[in-house]
């Protein structure tokens, strides 16, 4: 039994039956951490971006070096790093928001560097354009700029999301309950590992399969020559 | 005890996690290599196969995908008869490999794909067998354009390895999570291991270029001598 819900443990297909909703339940947590751990990623990842593209060296070089370092670390360790560290200087966060926390610091070293992708991908030409026109580096960047690399940005972004999706499980090391959380408990109370976790790996399957098929949607709709901002 | 003092059983895992990461990134490269080439075959149940197995391990999660290996292949092995118990590390290198692998082939396909079709044309104009053009005409010019998307790939791999110690596994992660349960001495250690992480990450990619630039070689040395 979990969260009140029992299973019928009679024949396997039962068995399946009975313990879906409670997956369910664990995979409505996945998907309130990956929301999180997504906002997270694409804010600090914008702040890394605008710091590896600012002109002082003393801004830039940190800036590479720590999304360098979030890249090539481990989202466990620094999992655990966040989990453990943390609250002995006093910095006690919910388990929730530390794996949240940890997916959004690895994934902003990745996302920042969509960011910059996507800005330099715009022609040069553009910016030249813009300054005949006498608009000044500010509208250049908000009016020109940007409405054509928020086309290239949002499908990687997406790309990202599932990611940080597929890398949730590892949160349940830090006792959350998501998706493989609880389908490990089922499993350890009911010595039935086969069916919870083949039924996560069919979830899972589906979610990705059904995200990538949105996300080629999304990429075929967004106009390619921008997006205007007002 | 001394921050030094962890660094002997911290090595001792930090060999595991070298050995897994060697030991998969050879399985990846295998299966990359398999499917991503079958993705493309003209025979129709080896295309289907290599799509499923692409679909399958890119989409569902690693840690699923090693749970599923280390505790439900035995159960499932139970029912039809036979032990699948497999040990940490073998579960460990399959999960690892076929998950790297899955995300290889996509990059392999690419690759072989992003070679010009004149080339293939030429190759039957010369009357080359399939084999021939395979190994003498599509793969030297692919495997130079798959090696940057596989040097980011071993570093994931790397990275990717510390799972294992979730399945008891002695490795790097797992090791320091033993000391810190003995000592509490939670900042020392996690640093220490965020650093030997980082620092076998750069290795790793410093290897990764220089195999990079040996095998960039091979689309010079296979062109036509003298035009």
């Amino acid at each position: 039994m979990l969260f009140g819900i029992e299973w019928d443990t009679s024949s396997n297909w039962a068995f399946a039956w009975s313990i879906l909703p409670i997956l369910v339940r664990g995979l409505w947590v996945t998907l309130q951490a990956a929301a999180v751990g997504f906002l997270l990623a694409a804010l600090l990842g914008l702040i890394l971006a605008a710091m590896k593209g600012a002109r002082l060296r003393l801004i830039r070089w940190p800036a590479k070096l720590i999304s360098e370092f979030l890249r090539d670390t481990p989202l466990l360790a620094q999992l655990f790093f966040l989990y453990y560290v943390l609250p002995d200087y006093g910095i006690v966060l919910h388990a929730f928001m530390t794996g949240a926390l940890a997916l959004g610091l690895q994934y902003s070293a990745y996302m920042s560097e969509v960011y910059r992708a996507g800005i330099e991908a715009v022609p040069r030409g553009q910016g030249d354009a813009a300054r005949a026109l006498d608009l000044t580096p500010a509208r250049t960047f908000i009016d020109v700029v940007i409405p054509q690399a928020v086309p290239r940005i949002i499908p990687a972004l997406g790309n990202y999301l599932v990611s940080i999706t597929k890398d949730v499980p590892i949160l349940s090391v830090v006792s959350i309950l998501d998706m493989l959380g609880v389908a490990k408990i089922i499993g350890d109370r009911s010595f039935n590992y086969l069916v919870p976790l083949t039924l996560v790996g069919v979830l899972y399957l589906l979610l990705t399969l059904v995200s990538a098929a949105l996300i080629r949607m999304l990429d075929r709709r967004l106009p390619k020559q921008g997006v205007p901002l007002r | 005890m001394h921050w030094i003092d962890y660094l002997p059983p911290l090595l001792q895992g930090a060999r595991i996690t070298i050995e897994l990461t060697i030991y998969s990134t050879l399985l990846g490269a295998l299966a990359a290599f398999t499917f991503g080439l079958g993705r493309g075959a003209d025979c129709v149940p080896l295309r289907w196969i290599s799509v499923a197995f692409i679909e399958v391990f890119r989409g569902t999660s690693l840690l699923v995908q090693l749970f599923w290996l280390y505790f439900a292949l035995p159960v499932l092995g139970q029912w039809v008869g036979l032990d699948l118990r497999l040990p940490p590390m073998v579960a460990g290198v399959l999960a690892l490999g076929l998950n790297i692998g899955a995300y290889g082939a996509e990059v392999v396909r690419g690759a072989v794909a992003a070679v010009p079709r004149s080339q293939h044309e030429a190759a039957l104009a010369l009357d080359f067998t399939p084999r021939q053009t395979l190994w003498r005409i599509t793969l030297p010019q692919a495997i130079p354009e798959m090696m940057p998307s596989f040097g980011n790939l071993a570093v994931q791999n790397l990275k990717d390895t510390a799972l294992v110690s979730l399945i008891s596994l002695g490795d790097l992660a797992f090791r320091a999570e033993q000391i810190r349960n003995f000592t509490q001495d939670s900042t020392t250690v996690y640093t220490l291991l965020l650093l030997m992480y980082f620092g076998m990450a750069l290795v790793l990619t410093a290897l990764m270029r220089l195999l990079e630039r040996l095998v960039g070689r091979w689309r010079g040395a296979n062109a036509p001598q003298g035009g």
